[in-house]
């Protein structure tokens, strides 16, 4: 405890710093707000609820995207880890799509779907299948080859190679692979918010902006970091709380 | 009048007896690169066959080809007159690097357990089968351990107990207790042959360790580099059961070891 109270301590003085700052010169900004008054702002929006309203679209389309493209990415990755043939026949295909910035879809998506959570989640789904896809690949390909001539030997079936053998052996570099796809899906999902999408916690930075309301901007700002915050310490629970034990061994070295 | 004779006998007691493994003319590329070159031999049910080289002599090689893991570029490999296309469960293939061998992500009884799987044993039967192999293994109380918290020779003794599972009728090991110290080693050369009496497998057994073929085998196999192939066999009349200290003293067991011990000199040459 009294480290991680340490580690508050920098931060801590920063705000001060700025709060003392912004009281001397008398700050008028449409940028920059004091400290105290971002979190007055910040107490308002959760109080009258607009915030945790933003925080659902925004979650909503972020999972519904990472789900949708972290599956794809995953069977796909798989498959190319296991068929090598595959791999070949993918391999242009792959590298030519996956450069595409997934933001850059956006007019198409817009056009084909509409505002709303359709579109945002599509997009999302597109900027998370390439992690998920590249990683699970490798992590495939990286499966030590004794565990493969161990299912070979015991003649275990395709489904249960897959089953038994490949999914466990891994899975911990999968998850690692997911939280990376977790932490794009919420940057992604956001974007799609402050540049066109009139939902979620983009677009309530984007009304803050407009409305000349630097404290409340910045309060989604803080927002938007505790929950990134959050996600990832959820993840990292989970995949302590899910490898514990047996992952010290199947992190591969 | 021999061919009236030969036709007046059933083929199968005519045959002397049929091999268990039998490898006639095999040879093996890989790469273009010769491993293996025509290589016959044959295994008897039962029979304990040591086989030693220098390393890169294609001894590893070798155990894969019967395993069914490699397929010969010429020649045949037979099991029980059958000739060998892909692995079989009733040859079970114990590893070198018993850690990488196991399911990290599984215990002890976990890893058992995917054998009994492969072997479609009903869940139901598989918990007093796990007991009653761990148990075999001297690990009884392991059951809940992962592979990570054992020491090596625990984990060997697991991976040993995983192919038992397979109730084989071959059991090829491959420089097993190479990476052991001396002392588990002894004890688990002892372990190995009282588990291959009581289940009469038949056993092929790589080792780089000349003492620990002449103690184990019935018949010791010795292979040439560059390619491998065939350059000594002898037969081990030593008495079973064997003894570390008693067989290790024996006169023949000297000789034996003078003979592979000068056979490996002249191969390194």
């Amino acid at each position: 405890m009294p480290e991680r109270v340490k580690a508050l301590l920098l931060p801590l003085a920063i705000l001060l710093l700025l709060e003392i700052w912004a009281r001397a010169v008398h700050l008028q900004s449409d940028s920059l707000a004091p400290p105290s008054a971002v979190a007055r702002a910040l107490a308002e929006a959760l109080a009258d609820g607009t915030l945790l309203v933003a925080t659902r679209d925004t979650l909503i389309s972020a999972f519904a995207g990472l789900l949708i493209g972290g599956a794809i990415g995953l069977v796909f990755g798989i498959a190319l880890g296991i068929f090598h043939v595959f791999d070949r026949l993918m391999e242009v295909t792959i590298e030519a799509i996956r450069p595409i910035p997934s933001i850059a879809l956006l007019p198409i998506a817009l056009i084909a779907l509409g505002f709303g959570y359709r579109m945002e989640i599509v997009i999302v789904a597109f900027a998370c299948v390439w992690p998920m896809l590249i990683l699970s690949r490798a992590a495939v390909a990286g499966i030590e080859p004794r565990l493969i001539e161990v299912a070979r030997a015991l003649r275990l079936s395709p489904p249960d190679r897959v089953r038994k053998i490949i999914i466990p052996a891994a899975l911990p570099r999968i998850f690692l692979a997911f939280r990376l796809a977790a932490g794009i899906a919420l940057i992604v999902a956001v974007t799609v918010e402050i540049a066109i999408n009139p939902i979620g916690l983009g677009a309530g930075i984007m009304t803050a902006q407009q409305a000349l309301r630097p404290d409340l901007m910045l309060a989604y700002l803080v927002w938007i970091g505790g929950v990134g915050y959050v996600l990832n310490a959820g993840l990292m629970a989970a995949q302590r709380h899910l490898f514990g034990r047996a992952a010290l061994a199947g992190e591969p070295a | 009048m021999s061919i009236t004779v030969a036709r007046s006998q059933p083929p199968t007691s005519s045959a002397p007896e049929r091999p268990r493994i039998g490898f006639s003319n095999v040879s093996l590329q890989l790469g273009g690169k010769p491993i293996l070159d025509n290589i016959s031999l044959d295994v008897r049910p039962g029979e304990f066959l040591c086989i030693i080289g220098a390393s890169g002599c294609g001894k590893t090689t070798a155990l894969r080809l019967a395993a069914g893991l490699y397929q010969p570029s010429s020649g045949t490999v037979s099991f029980d007159g059958q000739p060998m296309r892909a692995p079989r469960r009733d040859i079970a293939i114990v590893f070198q690097d018993y850690g990488k061998a196991l399911l990290p992500w599984r215990t002890a009884a976990g890893n058992v357990s995917l054998a009994l799987e492969a072997c479609g044993v009903p869940s139901a039967q598989r918990g007093a089968r796990i007991d009653e192999l761990l148990k075999k293994v001297g690990l009884p109380h392991h059951a809940g351990k992962y592979p990570a918290e054992m020491s090596g020779g625990m984990q060997q003794r697991l991976q040993i107990a995983r192919c038992l599972a397979q109730q084989p009728k071959a059991l090829l090991m491959d420089e097993p207790f190479g990476a052991l110290d001396a002392l588990t080693r002894q004890g688990l050369q002892d372990e190995v042959l009282s588990l291959v009496r009581a289940s009469d497998a038949t056993v092929v057994f790589v080792t780089h360790d000349l003492e620990e073929a002449i103690y184990l085998g019935d018949r010791v196999i010795g292979l040439l580099p560059h390619p491998g192939r065939i350059g000594i066999e002898l037969k081990v009349d030593l008495p079973r059961p064997r003894d570390q200290l008693a067989t290790r003293e024996d006169p023949q067991f000297l000789r034996l070891r003078r003979e592979l011990f000068d056979f490996i000199k002249a191969s390194e040459r």
